[in-house]
């Protein structure tokens, strides 16, 4: 291997130290003895243990994870069903309308998104609370989840259903034993998503959350407001845990699918 | 049935018909795919479809599937009316272009696919699965998947998927489009033998004239939504019925003139002033004094380096080309009208020495029944 010029090496440190520095920071953090955010005053677990006896934490933790399972569940049904629309319908009136439609709250600013889910909200009558957040979230992330699944949805061979048909199935047992389990991954990154977009967002869930259920973004918004305690610092760096795990496994999946294909591939010439 | 007489069910007038379509057009907004066909196919043919891209041959083979809709007119299969039945509910099976293997199945799990979803017992399934696999030579597959097997073995494990319910009718849809030259021709052979060992009725749709030769019974060549001739292999290139199936099946040579006299079998056609006319068999449709045209295939023209007085039909011409193939070679002679005419000659010996070189005056003959008189 060539060895890496001068100048590659200092831009690579310079742009990993420029993403990864204030996580690092915040993770050193939270092993703080000190009660202050900026003094060392030696290591600790101390604040993990504190962050497990915190209620309103962990209340808003599980609201979080509940708000994302469901609301990433109902916008991948959602957003499945209109990329099926969207690929297979053809060519009918207002197509371009519709995709158009489908897309654009990617790109709707999210103060907007909030502020209308609110008003309505308001004008139905509903409590804000758990199930508000839900119907926002899968409203948001649905958008995400078409794309996602239309993209495949686009290279699938239409043949497969048909030969479904013809050897005997109806059409949903064709969709169900045929097309859902080979654009499965496609679904579930769509729902990958739709969960950690949830999980994400502070904009829209403080718009519909009310008084009953605060999620996570907001519950660590709303204390940093009060100053930086070193248990939002352990409750941080459990969140980077998670979510570098979470990476891992995904990527190791991939791999070992590709480098299974191409096994496939190599039994296939013998 | 005669054990002796030929398979040939479509001229017993008392035969039925597996498959019949009455008066069946097909449109897609304005575009008319098929346009009012009639056409009867019997059991245990083999029947081809046969024509150039957009003829809607793959449009005929796709309403016996069940996957279009028929705007008019009717098909019958076994006396069923298949009006309003999908592709489910008829006992019809199909091989498609792209094999449409499912991928995360495997080989056993596909040709059992169908099987679950019929009416056969469990028990049942597993030594169906394995007959299936011997017959297309794959016992040693059934655990792999698709994207695990090369392209000749996926189109067996398509082949097998389809006859595995022993359809009464296979439709097969460009079965052999993505094999190579070779293993296309070893393939034919393949299917005509499962066809006569299982006697299921097929209907294959293709674009290679050469392939349809090799393994149907009848071929119908389509144009434009409509059927130009249905007849057998060797009818189709001995006595096309018009101009476009002289043209499309084969090399062929064409003189155009005008039919100078008409009999039963036999007619003629005066293609130059002072030409003596050219006789061949008669095609349909022909009248005495309208513009006709001859056909002749080039293996049928002989060439000769004197007038052969003997003959009845012979034109003189200038040799322009001469194409060496190795076990063939074929002339290309320039007739005074300007017409080029093709003879191909089997070269039988070494040519140590060739007779005839280019710009040589030749004469070019042929018999009286080698070559047809078409209307045009």
């Amino acid at each position: 291997m060539k060895k890496p010029s001068w100048f590659n090496v200092v831009s690579l440190t310079v742009g990993f130290a420029f993403l990864y520095i204030p996580m690092i920071v915040l993770v050193i953090f939270s092993f703080n003895e000190s009660k202050l955010v900026s003094v060392w005053g030696g290591f600790s677990t101390k604040w993990y243990g504190e962050l497990m006896q915190n209620r309103a934490f962990l209340d808003a933790a599980w609201v979080t994870l509940k708000v994302g399972f469901i609301s990433s569940t109902i916008a991948t049904v959602l957003g499945t069903m209109a990329a099926f629309v969207l690929v297979r319908a053809g060519r009918f009136r207002g197509r371009t309308l519709f995709s158009g439609m489908i897309y654009a709250p990617l790109v709707m600013p999210e103060v907007i998104t909030g502020l209308s889910l609110l008003l309505l909200f308001i004008a139905v009558g509903m409590d804000r609370g758990v199930s508000t957040i839900v119907l926002a979230h899968a409203t948001f992330s649905m958008c995400y989840v078409s794309v996602v699944v239309s993209s495949r949805m686009a290279t699938f061979d239409e043949s497969l259903e048909e030969a479904a048909l013809d050897l005997g199935c109806s059409p949903w047992d064709a969709f169900r034993s045929v097309t859902l389990p080979i654009i499965a991954p496609a679904v579930a990154s769509g729902w990958l998503l739709a969960f950690t977009l949830s999980l994400d967002d502070l904009v829209i869930a403080s718009f519909t959350a009310g008084p009953s259920a605060t999620t996570l973004p907001i519950k660590i918004y709303s204390s940093v407001r009060l100053g930086v305690s070193p248990e939002i610092n352990a409750l941080s760096t459990i969140i980077i845990g998670l979510v570098t795990i979470g990476v891992l496994v995904a990527s190791i999946t991939s791999k070992r699918a590709i480098q299974k294909q191409k096994r496939g591939e190599l039994l296939a010439e013998h | 049935m005669n054990a002796d007489a030929p398979f040939a069910p479509w001229e017993d007038e008392t035969a039925t018909p597996l498959i019949e379509f009455s008066n069946v057009t097909k449109r897609f907004g304005t575009f008319t795919a098929i346009d009012d066909i009639d056409l009867k196919i019997y059991p245990q043919e083999f029947f081809a479809l046969l024509g150039p891209s957009g003829c809607g041959k793959t449009t005929l083979m796709r309403m016996l599937g069940g996957f279009e809709t028929v705007t008019d007119g009717r098909i019958t299969i076994d006396g069923t009316d298949m009006n309003g039945i999908p592709p489910n509910k008829r006992a019809v099976n199909m091989m498609f272009q792209s094999y449409a293997l499912f991928p995360h199945l495997t080989v056993a799990q596909n040709l059992a696919f169908g099987l679950k979803r019929s009416d056969m017992p469990k028990s049942e399934i597993d030594g169906r699965v394995e007959e299936m696999l011997r017959l297309v030579q794959l016992q040693k597959f059934a655990s792999r998947k698709p994207h695990q097997m090369s392209g000749g073995q996926r189109q067996r494990v398509a082949l097998a998927r389809a006859l595995a319910k022993a359809p009464k009718l296979l439709l097969l849809d460009e079965p052999l489009g993505a094999l190579d030259k070779k293993l296309r021709q070893e393939t034919q052979f393949e299917l005509m033998d499962i066809q006569e060992k299982t006697g299921t009725t097929f209907v294959i749709v293709t674009h290679d004239q050469e392939e349809a030769m090799t393994v149907a019974s009848r071929i119908a060549v389509m144009d434009h939504g409509k059927l130009k001739q249905v007849d057998t292999p060797d009818r189709i290139y001995e006595a096309p019925s018009s101009v476009y199936v002289a043209d499309f099946i084969g090399d062929v040579n064409i003189i155009e003139g005008q039919v100078t006299q008409l009999a039963e079998d036999t007619a003629e056609l005066s293609w130059g002033e002072g030409k003596p006319a050219i006789r061949g068999m008669a095609g349909e449709n022909l009248s005495i004094s309208t513009s006709g045209a001859f056909a002749v295939r080039p293996e049928k023209v002989a060439i000769f380096t004197e007038e052969p007085m003997d003959r009845h039909n012979r034109v003189s011409g200038i040799v322009e080309d001469i194409a060496y193939l190795g076990n063939m070679s074929t002339y290309y002679v320039r007739l005074e009208s300007g017409a080029l005419i093709k003879s191909q000659i089997a070269n039988n010996r070494r040519i140590s020495r060739r007779s005839i070189t280019w710009g040589d005056t030749v004469w070019l003959s042929w018999t009286d029944t080698a070559g047809i008189v078409l209307a045009s």
